[in-house]
């Protein structure tokens, strides 16, 4: 494994197009508009801090980038360059976009397999569900990646039985199954010990190392920082600053989005 | 391996850091994993011996068994597709109804002279046709079920009384008759009806344990938001429980009325609460998201053992809707008890 660990600030390869962009979205709920003419691109092998205030839109834009939430008419969503039809979650998530999201998306009555592998269940050669593999694949995955003592693990438990921070790590995990070429983070450092946040901030930090990108929101400015490439401030539905880390220091940004939060406007120091 | 190798590195080198976590180990014991199975099955066995212990002479002859069988699969076929229903957490008062409306599909397709199959296949197709219409106005124009489904039973109903203009139809016709073998004849004393609920046991187990479907009424019943944020059709699901749930009416229209050899316009009246029962007395719970194909068979026997047994032990025709009820009550309350017992 590289280490990425010096903060390196190897800022955006623009070179090649970005794999998801984001032009003109807007994303209302009724009276409530949460996302006013955004635009965002997430290039190749980048890392994009997301940051706002609670409210903020992160949550609403990350699921529109999924297709849990179809953007108002005007908006565009480009995966590769193409403007996407009939955008999903299926179609998102078969075309390698994998989310954790701030809810965490688990069914607690069920067992841990059934919420590794929903909505992507695995199937035998004749089409049948294929229950003991994804058992058996769901223990090799609790025991090698969260660390539960081997032989020990059990997927059949349900999610219901687990702790908040346990629960959190299966929703990790699944997100890391697929091999994603872009993988969402929404807090998923919510509820995790120091331990298995750390773990959590480095695996978010060699996703890069092969070419493929995250988005991380996260209200602590500490973990977001040494990770990104880049942040990128949304304030009551407007990107309010877009900025390469390079270009400031994390008490530059401490201060911006103090800025943000009490102005609305992030001015540009550096 | 489809894994991040480098995060699994990591949690490898935190492990040893770090002391073990928390010790999943205990794979849940059978009955921990079946618990609520055994509690039903307990709660039949209960029931049976009950019986044979009040009304030997009733219960130890065959005669019993055989108005049992003849009669618990009407309701049965139907609670075993409810099952599906009620585990994305929905519910279906309208097949009742439904069960009469296919079987005008049926009369009307046999007496226009198509042959005998074709009927059946209209039947089950209006069926789901029903399903469609329930499944659609729930998962994508959004109306509870509960409130829906009345509604659609007061429809179907009445289209079908208005188009039957309230005449029943002998099912007499000699071209009737390898429909009849097949579904209500009877074999070494088998009614066929019995080998059919088997069958579609069978089959809506392997549905619901072995196809992607199944996986997902699961998901869908347990936390439909969930579902929808890793992609899963919400409202594809519903509406596909809710068209096996209007074939399983079909299918049980067509038994049922073949059993009489005559199609009432009155068709399902009475099997509402019996189906419903047996769901619910199988331990599919009505918040959704848990239940059994298997539950709902040893529900449906309960249910039926009662109405075959309360009559049968000459008990006074006064009181056997209390019987009944009391025992239905001391069943769930019965089960509940040792479910939450062989749990702990
Ligand atoms: N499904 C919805 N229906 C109605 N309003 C919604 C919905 N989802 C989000 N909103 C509103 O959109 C706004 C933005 O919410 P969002 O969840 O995107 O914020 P956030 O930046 O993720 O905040 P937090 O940091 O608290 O998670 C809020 O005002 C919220 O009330
Ligand atoms: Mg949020």
């Amino acid at each position: 494994m590289s280490s990425a660990t010096d903060g390196s600030t190897g800022g955006p390869p623009p070179q090649q197009g970005p794999v998801i962009e984001l032009r003109a979205v807007s994303k209302s709920f009724g009276e409530v508009r949460s996302l006013i003419n955004v635009d965002f691109a997430l290039y190749p092998g980048e890392i994009v801090g997301l940051l706002g205030d609670n409210g903020a839109g992160k949550s609403t834009l990350i699921k529109t980038i999924m297709g849990y939430h179809a953007p108002d008419p005007g908006g565009q969503i480009l995966f590769r360059g193409e403007p996407v039809s009939d955008w999903s979650v299926a179609k998102a998530r078969s075309l390698g976009i994998e989310t954790v999201y701030q809810e965490r998306a688990l069914c607690e009555l069920q067992p841990i397999w059934r919420n590794m592998f929903m909505g992507r269940e695995r199937r035998t050669r004749w089409g049948a569900l294929d229950v003991s593999g994804m058992r058996r694949e769901a223990a090799r995955l609790m025991s090698e990646q969260m660390g539960f003592t081997s032989t020990a693990v059990h997927p059949d438990n349900t999610v219901q039985t687990m702790s908040g921070g346990e629960k959190q790590g299966v929703a990790i995990t699944r997100a890391l199954y697929f091999e994603a070429q872009v993988v969402i983070l929404d807090e998923p450092t919510m509820g995790l010990s120091l331990s298995e946040t750390r773990k959590t901030l480095n695996f978010i930090r060699s996703i890069k190392d092969r070419g493929r990108s995250a988005i991380f929101i996260d209200h602590n400015v500490f973990h977001v920082y040494p990770v990104v490439d880049r942040i990128v401030v949304l304030d009551r539905g407007r990107v309010t600053a877009d900025v390469v880390k390079g270009d400031l220091t994390v008490e530059d940004l401490i201060h911006g989005l103090q800025d943000v939060a009490r102005t609305g406007e992030w001015s540009q120091r550096a | 391996m489809s894994i991040d190798e480098t995060f699994l590195a990591q949690g490898a080198a935190e492990a040893d850091d770090g002391h073990p976590k928390a010790d999943h180990s205990r794979a849940p014991s059978i009955w921990r994993r079946s618990g609520l199975q055994i509690g039903i099955l307990a709660v039949g066995v209960v029931i049976l011996v009950t019986f044979i212990i009040a009304a030997p002479d009733v219960f130890l002859r065959a005669n019993i068994y055989q108005a049992f069988a003849s009669t618990t699969p009407l309701f049965l076929i139907m609670a075993l597709g409810l099952t599906l229903v009620v585990i994305t957490g929905e519910i279906d008062l309208s097949f009742p109804s439904v069960m009469a409306l296919s079987m005008v599909s049926f009369v009307y397709a046999f007496q226009a002279g198509m042959f005998v199959g074709v009927a059946f296949l209209l039947a089950i197709l209006t069926g789901a046709l029903a399903g469609f219409i329930n499944g659609t106005l729930v998962s994508r124009v959004g109306i509870p079920s509960l409130v829906i489904t009345i509604g659609t039973a007061f429809l179907f109903r009445g289209i079908e009384l208005a188009i039957m203009s309230g005449r029943g139809v002998p099912l007499t016709d000699a071209g009737l008759a390898p429909v009849r073998a097949v579904l209500v004849g009877r074999y070494f004393g088998v009614p066929m009806q019995v080998v059919w609920t088997f069958l579609l046991a069978a089959l809506l187990w392997f549905i619901l344990n072995r196809t992607k479907f199944g996986a997902h009424v699961y998901l869908v019943g347990d936390n439909s938001i969930s579902a929808k944020l890793m992609g899963v059709s919400v409202a594809r699901t519903k509406t596909g429980a809710f068209m096996i749930m209007g074939m399983c009416a079909a299918f049980a229209g067509v038994v049922a009325s073949f059993e009489v050899s005559y199609f009432w316009p009155t068709l399902g009246d009475g099997s509402l609460l019996n189906t419903i029962a047996s769901v619910f007395l199988g331990g599919t719970s009505v918040f959704g998201g848990t239940g059994s194909v298997f539950g709902t068979l040893i529900g449906g026997f309960i249910i039926g053992a009662l109405n075959a047994g309360i009559v049968s032990a000459g008990i006074n025709a006064f009181w056997t809707q209390a019987v009944f009820g009391l025992v239905i009550v001391f069943s769930v309350v019965l089960q509940t008890l040792i479910t939450r017992r062989v749990r702990k």
